[in-house]
C-alpha cells in the first residue's frame, strides 16, 4: 500500500503543479496517471506545440512545460504510479481512501485530488463488427511487452508515429514478418520515420501497404488472418499472428464516472466559491475535469485551483494546525528529506 | 442580420437542422461555433487538427473541400471518411460561408466506451 498525504489522479500539468503547491505547506503527494509519461495531454496530444497564456511566458512548448513542472516539484519528491489507471475508491472507517488501480496498486490518503483532465487516454479502435472477439487474442491497441511479439508476424494499421516506431522497431528487432497498413499516400509521423520505413520497405523488410485498410478479422478463437481492402476495392487476406491497430488515443472520462461523483456534461461538479471540493468529502476536482459556473478550460485557472485547493486540504488532514500563508520569495522553497 | 454575422446551418446526429448565427469577427471556426451552440462536438484536441472529433460533411458548395497536410493526415486516420469531409475546427468562419450547411459527422468513439 502506497500512503502519502494527497492522491492526485491525473499527471498533467495542474496536477504536478497541485504537487508544487501541496509541497510548500508540507503535504507529500503521490500522482497516477493512465499514460507512461507525465504531462497529460500536453505530453500526449500536443508536446511539440506553443503555449501562449502561461503568465510570464510569452510561448513554451507543451513538452517544457511538463519538463519545467516536473523541475519544479523535485524538492518534493512525488511519487508516481505511472500506466496504470485509477479504478476504484473506497472509504475506511478512519476517513482515509484506498484507490486502486485496474491494475492492483493501492494507494491510501486522506485526501484525494482529481486532476484528470480530459480523463482516461484510451485507444482509439476501428469500426470493424468482431473486433471484440479478438481483443487480447491478436488484437492489441498497446504495445505492453515487446517480447510478446518475437518471432510472430504481425499487421500494423496507422499512419502516425506509434504505428510506424513499432513498425520500425519490429521489423529490425523482433518479428518475423511485419506488415504495415495505412489509409493514404502520406503519414502523420516524423518525417525521418517515414524514410526508414520506405527505405525497408524496398529491402523487403517491412511490407508496406498503401491506400489500404483492414477491413475483415478472421480466426476461430484467435486471430488467424485480416482482410485488407485498397483504394481500388480490392481484398487480400494476411494470415497473422497479431495485429496491432495502432490509431492514436482518445480521452474519456472513465470509471471516475462511477465513483459517485456529480457530474454534468462529462465533468465533475464542484464548489468553486470555496475550494473546489466535490460532493464527496475529502475528494476535490481541480483543472479541466471539473465544471461550475464560468469554468474556463485553462491551464492556467487549473494552477489556480490546485493552489487553492491544497489549502482546504491541509486543514482536513491537520484540523488542530494553524497554518498561514508565505511568501517563496521570503521562505524559499524547502523540498522533503 | 447582425453586422459580422453570418448564417451557418448543422446537421446533427438526429438530422435536426440547427440554423445558428455565427461572428465573423471573433476568430471562430466551425468547431467553435458548434460548441458555442452545445451542439455535440467535442473539439477534443482543441482546434489542432489532431483528433478528428469535430468531422463534418460539407453540404454545399461555399467551403471547398480543399485540406491543409496536417488535416488530410489527420483524416486519413478518422472513421467514416467522405469526399466532401472536413475537420470543422480548420474552416474559419467568414463572409462567405452565409448559407453553408455541414453535418456533423458519426460519433466515433462509440465502441470506445470499455476501459
Amino acid at each position: 500500500m502506497i500512503k502519502t498525504d494527497i492522491i492526485i489522479i491525473g499527471a498533467g500539468p495542474v496536477g504536478l503543479f497541485t504537487v508544487f503547491e501541496a509541497g510548500l505547506i508540507k503535504l507529500k503527494c503521490h500522482l497516477i496517471d493512465a499514460l507512461p509519461i507525465p504531462g497529460g495531454q500536453c505530453a500526449e496530444i500536443y508536446p511539440k506545440k506553443p503555449i501562449y497564456d502561461i503568465p510570464g511566458y510569452p510561448s513554451i512548448l507543451a513538452g517544457d512545460l511538463v519538463d519545467n513542472l516536473m523541475e519544479q516539484i523535485k524538492p518534493f519528491k512525488p511519487g508516481f504510479t505511472l500506466g496504470e489507471t485509477a479504478a476504484n475508491i473506497e472509504k475506511t472507517e478512519d476517513n482515509q481512501f484506498i484507490v486502486t488501480t485496474k491494475q492492483g496498486t493501492k494507494h491510501q490518503a486522506p485526501v484525494v485530488a482529481i486532476a484528470g483532465g480530459l480523463g482516461v487516454f484510451i485507444p482509439r479502435k476501428p469500426p470493424i463488427f468482431n473486433l471484440k472477439d479478438f481483443e487480447e487474442k491478436g488484437v492489441n491497441y498497446i504495445v505492453k511487452d515487446p517480447e510478446v511479439f518475437k518471432n510472430k508476424k504481425l499487421v500494423i494499421s496507422g499512419g502516425g508515429d506509434s504505428a510506424l516506431d513499432w513498425a520500425l522497431f519490429f521489423a529490425n528487432e523482433y518479428a518475423s514478418e511485419v506488415t504495415l497498413v495505412h489509409r493514404s499516400q502520406s503519414f502523420r509521423a516524423h518525417l525521418d520515420s517515414v524514410q526508414k520505413a520506405m527505405t525497408m520497405a524496398e529491402n523487403g523488410k517491412i511490407n508496406l501497404l498503401l491506400d489500404s485498410e483492414v477491413i475483415e478479422l478472421n480466426g476461430n478463437g484467435s486471430l488467424d488472418s485480416v482482410v485488407i481492402r485498397n483504394k481500388s476495392k480490392e481484398k487480400a487476406t494476411i494470415h497473422t499472428d497479431f495485429w496491432l491497430p495502432l490509431f492514436g488515443l482518445s480521452p474519456k472520462l472513465g470509471p471516475i464516472a462511477n465513483w459517485g461523483l456529480e457530474i454534468k456534461k462529462n465533468a465533475i461538479v464542484v464548489d468553486n466559491a470555496t475550494d473546489y471540493s466535490t460532493n464527496i468529502e475529502g475528494i476535490y476536482a481541480i483543472g479541466d475535469v471539473n465544471t461550475y459556473p464560468g469554468k474556463l478550460k485553462l491551464i492556467l485557472c487549473g494552477f489556480h485551483e490546485a493552489t487553492i485547493m491544497v489549502q482546504s486540504a491541509f486543514k482536513k488532514i491537520h484540523p488542530n494546525k494553524n497554518n498561514v500563508l508565505k511568501y517563496t520569495t521570503v521562505s524559499g522553497v524547502t523540498g522533503f528529506e | 442580420m447582425e453586422k459580422n454575422t453570418v448564417f451557418i446551418t448543422v446537421i446533427d446526429r438526429e438530422n435536426k437542422h440547427h440554423k445558428l448565427e455565427a461572428p465573423t469577427d471573433m476568430n471562430m471556426n466551425i468547431m467553435e461555433l458548434c460548441r458555442s451552440y452545445e451542439l455535440p462536438v467535442e473539439g477534443t484536441c482543441g482546434g489542432m487538427a489532431m483528433c478528428a472529433s469535430c468531422q463534418v460533411y460539407i453540404e454545399t458548395s461555399h467551403v471547398p473541400i480543399e485540406r491543409s497536410d496536417n488535416e488530410q493526415a489527420m483524416l486519413d486516420e478518422a472513421w467514416n471518411v467522405q469526399d466532401n469531409s472536413r475537420l470543422g475546427c480548420q474552416i474559419q468562419i467568414s463572409k462567405d460561408l452565409n448559407g453553408l450547411i455541414v453535418k456533423l459527422a458519426p460519433d466515433a468513439s462509440f465502441n470506445e466506451d470499455d476501459w
